[in-house]
């Protein structure tokens, strides 16, 4: 068996929404260069709709999967259904990670909660 | 497809394949049986014996055949250990940027009461031999240092350290797994008293290996039983591996000349290549180092998913980062050698061979630079790097 399934190779070749948002309205880095992963997202949340995601991450293959299949499951997604997201959820859409790949999807599942954090914390600033 | 990891194994040279083949259809007996079949196979297992003992400038009964490197590391580290014991010896001296056969082999030493003095390397990995003689104590029984690392491809002055070991009467083996058939080893010239070195590094069988013990160094067992190898280590001798690694090893040697200044062009022409790639270093020394050994760390990058993209671009290679290492540390080899965290996760190791040319050097280089601007494009990392939120450290 190949060290990743197909899905995860194929988020990993073809990450969808990398970037940065420029108008991002909820921020949220998680990781540490300690360990070797770190992942940002950047969200643009409108009527309480995650309108558009973006995602940096420097890490791994399964990282790189990590957040790029967390952010296909939260765009166009109510806040409060992306809070839900866990990462259990996010390893099984990518059909498994590795055990000891595990991590990376918790990694994207607390980046997406610091990002809604953040949104939460300047929207309720204003 | 390039194959650029020769240092995690090489692929068996035709010679030594056709051996491996042939010996298994003639020389297929019991080399411990009295028969016809045996005394065969014990002619070839005795011949390989002498072959390669006489290519390291040791005598027959000075060569333990084994499964591997790591087998021959416990083996020498653990007689060392045992024959000291009983005169009270039980100080061992090695180095920080060990094979972890070396290393996990001290750590259960330590468990069962020795005392381990793990030397620093320098800025390139090399050991000071000076380092080697201030640590040597009344109760020191063994110094154990690498020929060449595994990692970074740093050689180290053997010579010198097995020099100073005899002067003081203490064993001094060394682990040559990655140095055997690649530079010239002669054991009685460079003061070596045990040395362990592995058949697949150097286009020889799996499962093959062997033990160097000076005669007079009384051997532990590390497997029990039969008679085998003058009772030092039992089990059937795997007698056409064994024969196909000595033609293998006898093959290198004799064209270790024409080979190693070859493959040291090639990768001096890899080493000028990616040096060009901003923000990079070379890990290891310049000079006194393997000839196909080509290690690198990229600021703001990760290691695993460099790798990854190289191998969808045909080219095969290895990385010391955490996730390649199923922990959460970086090499322990990058990090002795001054590598801060998050540029150790940032290396690739290049290990090449005869076959490789100047159009695939100009391919990796090509490509590794390229994979690199890709990855750091979407890095936070690099993102703050370049904002000056980071500071460089490369």
């Amino acid at each position: 068996m190949a060290l990743y399934s197909e899905k995860v190779m194929d988020h990993f070749r073809n990450p969808r929404n990398v970037g940065v948002l420029e108008d991002a309205n909820g921020i949220g880095e998680v990781g540490n260069l300690k360990c070797g992963d770190i992942m940002k997202i950047y969200l643009k949340v409108e009527d309480d709709i995650i309108e558009d995601v973006k995602f940096e991450t420097f890490g791994c293959g399964s990282a790189i999967a990590s957040s790029s299949m967390a952010t296909e499951l939260i765009k166009g997604q109510p806040v409060s259904k992306a809070r839900e997201l866990t990462n259990k959820a996010v390893a099984e859409a990518l059909d498994g990670l590795p055990d000891y790949k595990m991590h990376c999807s918790v990694l994207a599942e607390e980046a997406i909660v610091a990002a809604l954090d953040d949104y939460e914390k300047k929207t309720k600033g204003e | 497809m390039i194959y650029a990891d020769n240092a995690a194994t090489t692929k068996i040279s035709e010679a030594a394949l056709k051996t491996l083949i042939e010996l298994n259809q003639e020389a297929w007996g019991n080399p411990s049986s009295l028969y016809t079949y045996g005394q065969k196979a014990k002619e070839v297992l005795e011949d390989a014996r002498a072959d390669i003992a006489g290519l390291i400038g040791a005598a027959p009964g000075e060569i333990i055949f084994t499964s591997g490197g790591s087998e021959a590391d416990n083996q020498a580290i653990v007689s060392a250990a045992r024959l000291g014991a009983k005169r009270g010896k039980k100080h061992i001296i090695s180095d920080t940027i060990e094979h972890h056969a070396v290393l996990h082999t001290l750590n259960r030493l330590t468990d069962e009461g020795f005392e381990v003095t793990l030397l620093d390397v320098d800025q390139y990995g090399l050991v000071d031999p000076e380092a080697v003689r201030r640590a040597i104590r009344e109760d020191t029984c063994l110094v154990t240092v690498m020929y060449a690392n595994n990692e970074i491809g740093t050689i180290q002055p053997v010579k010198q350290i097995g020099e100073i070991c005899r002067s003081k009467n203490v064993l001094f083996h060394t682990d040559a797994v990655q140095a055997m058939g690649h530079i010239k080893i002669d054991v009685e010239q460079q003061n070596i008293d045990m040395l362990s070195a592995s058949g697949h590094k150097f286009n020889g069988p799996k499962g093959t290996g062997f033990l160097y013990a000076r005669k007079g160094i009384r051997l532990t067992n590390i497997i029990d039983g039969g008679a085998q190898e003058k009772g030092r280590r039992a089990g059937t001798e795997n007698v056409p591996a064994i024969a196909a690694m000595a033609v293998a090893l006898k093959e290198n040697v004799d064209g270790i000349d024409k080979t190693s200044s070859y493959v040291t062009k090639m990768r001096d022409k890899l080493i000028e290549g990616l040096s060009k790639i901003p923000h990079s270093v070379l890990n290891g020394d310049p000079k006194l180092r393997l000839p196909g050994n080509v290690n690198f760390c990229f600021e703001g990058i990760e290691g695993e998913s460099l790798l990854l993209l190289l191998d969808d671009r045909q080219i095969q290679s290895s990385s010391g980062s955490a996730c390649t290492s199923g922990s959460l540390d970086p090499s322990h080899v990058l990090l002795a050698i001054g590598r801060v965290h998050d540029v150790a996760h940032g290396s690739l190791r290049l290990s090449i061979d005869h076959n490789i040319n100047t159009d695939e050097v100009d391919y990796i280089v090509k490509n590794v630079a390229e994979v690199v601007e890709y990855l750091r494009g979407f890095s936070p990392v690099w993102r703050d790097l370049v904002a000056g939120k980071r500071e460089f450290v490369l």
